[in-house]
């Protein structure tokens, strides 16, 4: 049997017309914006099923391009998010993709810096209600919701790193609420979801073990 | 949140308490978080209900698209014409759903009770029984917990959505919702207040989602509108003594196996019902950004 809690059935607040593709669509863009981190000149949306024939209609390009500017999905600026981005000097587009078997309202945000070229994406789908589940950073496998404070890391594989890391939570007092570890040859990547929120020095912890080739720390929206 | 109006019923019987007490206490007692917690956030929504539901009968909101609009003022406005075959508390009370409906559609701010598409049942009913019986918010807030308790039932057992099940489960559990909290801020027993929630989705099911273009406006907007007058209706009968032969339980189960029959075409993929007539089918999406004005 499904399990909802009280504010799912009173809830959210938010900004209409629909929680997939308004209130969640704002939530992935914000989501996005916190783990690319830098300022934003270029981005793209691609936009995966239902929202390819309806993104205009739900607001979700407002959504989304409001989302990156950092508003909430109850955020009243989210109506003119797009004329904000443009007095900002922020290129947006929209683009439209087939990303496979993925959840039917997904999409995928890519960040540019049109100076050095370089490129950053995040993949993140709608799943109802305005809850988001982002499943690819950068061609990391990922699954968090952002619910909670999550820890992305990825790592020369070796034995003893999940202990290592495991480790410095730990002696920081979080306590690890899920965990999900794949391997591609020999670079691992990590997912934790954490019960308590960390501050940067857990961060620069993990950090400072030579196997860690990228981490980011994600508190939750 | 409790799984089935048997137990919830139980509860509420032995210890003499009301729904909404009883949800507290259950919210209370599965997340150790405390009372105050669970009334500052619906005090939060109910502010929310308040503005999306008033917005639109004191100015005309135009949607995005420009499908609909201006309805909720519209309807207010014929409130004072004489011409009215409603009586005043129905006629507000339409008005204030197709308001919430309105602001949804123009990106406004709303709470979505239990969806977006449905957002407008809710706030109707206890913004317009607030202003009638001149209860104070906290007051109303008794109304948003009995509420949760009937929907939180509905999408553990059947389904709140319209993609899932047709409008008849998602204005059909904001209908029920309605009932029940209405019944309990009247004074109703918690066995009336079940059954009139039973009234509400019996009174409606089978109702298809048929959207235009695919967007949350027409019809939902006037099914917001009937769905506050069902909610009504569905009070006022079981608290005349009215008791529904099938339990709500069962009732549910009933709309969750009908959902279940009724084809893809007609549940909120735009494929079928209103959206397909030959008027329906002209509007897109694209034609409608920005394009369309005054339909």
């Amino acid at each position: 049997m499904k399990k909802y809690d009280i504010f799912d059935i009173m809830g959210p607040i938010m900004i209409g017309p629909s929680s997939s593709h308004t209130a969640g669509a704002a939530r992935i863009g914000k989501m996005a914006k916190t783990i690319y981190g830098k300022e934003i000149k270029k981005v793209t949306f691609y936009l995966h099923g239902s929202f390819q024939t309806t993104y205009q209609g739900h607001g979700s390009d407002r959504a989304l391009v409001g989302g990156v500017l950092g508003y909430d999905p109850d955020d009243e600026r989210l109506v003119g998010s797009l004329e904000d981005a443009k007095e900002k000097g922020i290129d947006y587009m929209f683009k439209t993709i087939d990303l496979g078997y993925v959840h039917p309202n997904t999409i995928k945000v890519l960040f540019e810096d049109p100076e050095t070229g370089e490129e950053f994406y995040i993949t993140g789908s709608s799943i109802g209600g305005g809850k988001i589940e982002i499943i690819d950073i950068n061609s990391i496998n990922v699954r968090f919701t952002g619910e909670y404070p999550t820890i992305v890391a990825e790592y020369k594989d070796k034995f003893g790193m999940i202990a290592a890391i495991s480790l410095v939570l730990t002696r920081n007092n979080i306590s690890i609420a899920s965990l999900r570890v794949t391997r591609d040859e020999k670079i691992a990547q990590m997912v934790m979801e954490l019960d308590q929120t960390f501050n940067d020095d857990v961060i620069e912890s993990i950090k400072s073990f030579p196997e860690i080739t990228r981490i980011i720390g994600i508190k939750p929206l | 949140m409790f799984n089935k109006s048997e137990v919830l019923l139980e509860i509420c019987h032995d210890e003499n308490i009301n729904i909404s007490e009883a949800v507290l206490r259950k919210q209370v007692e599965d997340t150790g978080k405390d009372r105050d917690y669970f009334i500052e956030r619906f005090r939060e929504s109910y502010q929310v209900m308040k503005e999306s539901s008033t917005r639109g009968i004191e100015n005309e909101v135009i949607t995005m698209s420009g499908i609909t609009g201006g309805n909720g003022k519209r309807v207010n406005d014929y409130r004072s014409s004489g011409k009215a075959v409603s009586d005043d508390f129905v006629l507000e009370a339409m008005a204030r759903a197709l308001s919430t409906l309105e602001v949804n559609g123009a990106m406004g701010k709303i709470v979505a009770a239990p969806t977006a598409g449905a957002s407008g049942i809710l706030p109707a009913a206890l913004v317009t029984f607030q202003n009638k019986k001149g209860l104070t918010d906290d007051e109303m807030i008794n109304g948003l917990l009995t509420a949760s308790a009937i929907g939180g039932m509905i999408a553990m057992n059947a389904t709140i959505s319209g993609a899932e099940g047709g409008c008849q489960a998602e204005t059909g559990a904001a209908s029920a919702m309605a009932a029940a909290a209405l019944v309990e801020l009247n004074g109703g027993s918690v066995d009336e207040a079940i059954n009139a929630a039973s009234f509400a989705i019996i009174n409606i099911l089978g109702l298809v989602c048929d959207p235009i273009a695919g967007l949350v406006e027409f019809p939902c907007a006037l099914r917001n509108a009937s769905g506050v007058t069902n909610a009504i209706i569905s009070c006022d009968l079981a608290m005349a003594g009215v008791k529904s032969i099938i339990p709500f339980d069962e009732v549910v189960e009933a709309m969750y196996s009908v959902g279940n029959s009724l084809p893809a075409s007609l549940r909120e993929t735009a494929l079928g019902g209103l959206a397909i007539t030959p008027t329906g089918s002209k509007f897109t999406v694209s034609s409608c950004s920005g394009a369309c004005t005054g339909i």
